[in-house]
């Protein structure tokens, strides 16, 4: 049956399971649009900045486990997308961004809102396609998701000239994918299982490092058996966080540059590391040169170019995290390490990590652990960037699986709102928090009008200290307290929520907060609660850029009081 | 770990913008190419692409898995530490005058080269050969002054079997 290029994606979408897209039209996407009307069943999510479309359909993606689709339009419309792309990239996230081109016959000749997409987004896809033939269209839609969806997910962008969303021809959609170059390895090596298996049955002092692989292979009961089988202390990534029971008593919480000590400590002291579906990155090892200087390595990972890229391995285990983990275990002996968790123990009492001074008017950790106290951590938390990001990673209990969106390595501040609108639509039973900070928030605020228009119920807390703080915090330790343009002007955040019709409060007193935390909570749609905590206050632990996990400052003293 | 030279050999789909790509990641890794060669492989749609680069054993190791990891990459493979035969060619513009055209043809025969132009105030070169060879020949040319040069990279197949 003959249909047009744009029937033919709105047909490729339903069968690829599609519900929902999040984007903005234009002129070289309208086709597409115009065929949306023929098929309700696929809903749309109108933003107000193609960047709020892609990071809406990462963080659907995250909590969803299905494809994100964002749809822009050619030129600025897919240059807009770039952030939310490179941010889905780092973060492997399964995405397929649609753009609108200009028509066949105007591309290279600089047409009005001509760009190279592909070109641009060559570097911060998995794969990108520009459709150049209609007859092509199904079978490349068809691989895009496949390719998004497998193996290590990631962002994957199809340009779509608008006369090949109009021209029509006949309508197959593929059954069979034939991509001899993409392969797969999802089963581990069994000499290289066994060999991790023979290191996890004689060490004495194992840690685990999950990462966002555990969650991506939704590997959580493969793991929670590993741990409690061999009796290892767990330790998560930022993107880890949510792929073990946050209060197991195996977890030890966040490592890296503002993990916690006695995570820190555990990994520099540890006899073997087992890295479970993490990628060695700087954040979470600091300076890979004094990276656990007594381990050995198991490595495990979906993607080989992980291996070895970073850090030196000494097992590296090529598969699916879920499978080889499972595999593992079958191999392992129930172990104790009655000796190495007191150890742990003793470091967590000795250097608490998670100190928030009590003397204080309106402390950001006191918000996020009151935030934890009203869900009892029954709540997609999702963050910005920074110190928000941090405290909310390190103060809130997370009970449920993946159960934290944060973007973890671009780093883009004003993901927190936009994500919030895609977990919120991926997961509408739950309670989303998110946590914003009074940067981040202003660079995607606008998805307020999104919000309203949907109708979504997000609940938006503020960490407003008035400044960009993370980076205030640097320019206060490492910069001699120059704050060079970090001094924030901020408008009144209830105010503006109000005029996109999202009632708040504005939150100045520490006995405060948990009356608006529970406002926000029996309200039934969007709250917001702008709250106006400590302008200076720091995010501790810390480990200095370019020194090792050995090398921890705390609190409140920002001398290194503990150096393991 | 040293700076060595490697031979990598990618079989890769024959398709619009697949040499930017692996163009592309050099570059954002950070790798120099020292040469690269391209053209149809035995099999329809797929060229063989013969990159040098020069790099640690690790370093080149991690860019072989991400040339691996290119969709349109059906495979790689580093063959230096392989039985390998490699050739490039070569073409140079050398100057000549009736003085120096006997002496000139005579080091090219020595290499086993060939003279493909003869003008009136120059001759044009055709070696083959490994890098070593092309080079001496080169070095050994230069005193006649070289007008220009054009070379290929590398193009190398390991013996026997398949690589």
């Amino acid at each position: 049956m003959k249909k047009t290029g744009a029937q033919i994606l709105c047909e490729s979408l339903i069968r690829e399971g599609v519900e929902v897209i999040f984007g903005i039209l234009g002129g070289a996407i309208l086709p597409i649009y115009d065929a949306f009307s023929q098929y309700p069943q696929i809903r749309r999510i109108l933003v107000r900045h193609e960047q709020a479309a892609a990071h809406a359909a990462d963080a659907y993606a995250r909590v969803t486990h299905k494809v994100g689709v964002c749809v822009a339009t050619s030129g600025p419309g897919a240059t807009n997308l770039v952030t939310g792309i490179a941010n889905a990239y780092m973060d492997s996230s399964s995405m397929v961004a649609i753009t609108g081109q200009v028509a066949r016959p105007f591309i290279g000749k600089d047409a009005f809102q001509e760009t190279d997409i592909t070109g641009i987004t060559l570097p911060i896809t998995k794969h990108n396609y520009f459709v150049s033939d209609t007859t092509e269209l199904a079978k490349t839609i068809r691989e895009a998701f496949y390719i998004a969806s497998t193996r290590r997910p990631g962002p994957v962008l199809i340009d779509i000239p608008r006369d090949v969303q109009q021209e029509e021809v006949e309508f197959v959609y593929p059954e069979k994918i034939d991509l001899p170059g993409y392969k797969f390895v999802s089963r581990g090596h069994s000499v290289q299982i066994k060999r991790a298996a023979k290191l996890i049955n004689e060490a004495e002092r194992p840690v685990i490092i999950a990462g966002r692989g555990v969650i991506i292979s939704q590997a959580y009961a493969e793991l929670q058996e590993l741990a409690e089988k061999a009796q290892i202390p767990v330790v998560n990534t930022l993107l880890g966080i949510g792929s073990f029971p946050g209060q197991h008593i195996l977890n030890f919480g966040m490592v890296g540059m503002h993990g916690m000590a006695h995570a820190n400590m555990a990994v520099q002291h540890a006899d073997l590391i087992i890295a479970v579906g993490m990628r060695f990155d700087d954040r979470a090892t600091a300076n890979t040169k004094g990276f656990a200087p007594h381990a050995q390595i198991i490595h495990i990972d979906i993607d080989p170019a992980e291996i070895g890229k970073n850090i030196p391995v000494d097992v590296p285990i090529v598969g699916d995290v879920r499978s080889v983990v499972k595999a593992i275990n079958r191999e392992i002996r129930h172990g104790q390490h009655l000796d190495w968790l007191s150890q742990l123990d003793q470091w967590r009492q000795e250097h608490p990590s998670l100190e928030a001074g009590e003397d204080r008017a309106l402390l950001p950790q006191y918000v996020i652990r009151q935030i934890y106290e009203a869900t009892q951590g029954d709540a997609t938390v999702v963050t910005g960037i920074g110190q928000n990001q941090m405290w909310a990673a390190q103060h809130f209990v997370y009970t449920k699986p993946n159960s934290l969106i944060s973007s973890g390595g671009l780093g883009t501040m004003g993901f927190e709102l936009p994500a919030a609108i895609g977990a919120k639509v991926g997961r509408p039973e739950d309670v989303v928090w998110c946590i914003a900070g009074d940067g981040g928030l202003q660079m995607t605020i606008q998805e307020l009008a999104t919000i309203a228009q949907e109708n979504l119920a997000i609940k938006i807390a503020i960490i407003n200290n008035g400044f960009l703080g993370m980076v205030r915090q640097w320019q206060e330790l490492f910069y001699g307290r120059r704050y060079v343009d970090t001094k924030l002007w901020n408008p009144d955040f209830t105010k503006i929520a109000e005029a996109y019709s999202i009632p708040g409060v504005r939150v100045n007193h520490r006995e405060e907060i948990a009356p608006a935390i529970q406002k926000a909570m029996d309200h039934s749609g969007s709250f917001l609660i702008d709250f106006v905590v400590e302008p200076e206050e720091n995010v501790y632990p810390m480990v200095p850029p370019g020194e090792s996990l050995s090398q921890i400052l705390q609190m409140p003293k920002t001398e290194v009081v503990s150096s393991c | 770990m040293p700076n060595t030279k490697h031979i990598l050999v990618a079989l890769v789909e024959d398709k619009p913008g697949v040499l930017t790509r692996v163009a592309s990641l050099f570059r954002r890794r950070g790798f120099n190419i020292q040469s690269l060669a391209v053209g149809h492989s035995e099999q329809p749609g797929l060229s063989r692409m013969t990159i040098v680069v020069s790099g640690d054993s690790a370093e080149v190791e991690q860019v072989r898995k991400q040339l691996d990891k290119l969709i349109n990459v059906m495979r790689v493979s580093d063959i230096t530490e392989e039985d390998t035969v490699a050739r490039e060619l070569s073409l140079i513009k050398v100057k000549a005058t009736t003085s120096t055209r006997n002496e000139i043809i005579q080091i090219v025969d020595v290499f086993r080269a060939n003279v493909i132009d003869v003008a009136s105030d120059s001759l044009t070169v055709e070696v083959t050969g490994d890098e070593n060879k092309v080079s001496s020949l080169f070095e050994l040319l230069r005193g006649f002054g070289i007008k220009e040069m054009a070379r290929t990279g590398t193009v190398a197949l390991t013996r026997g079997g398949i690589s």
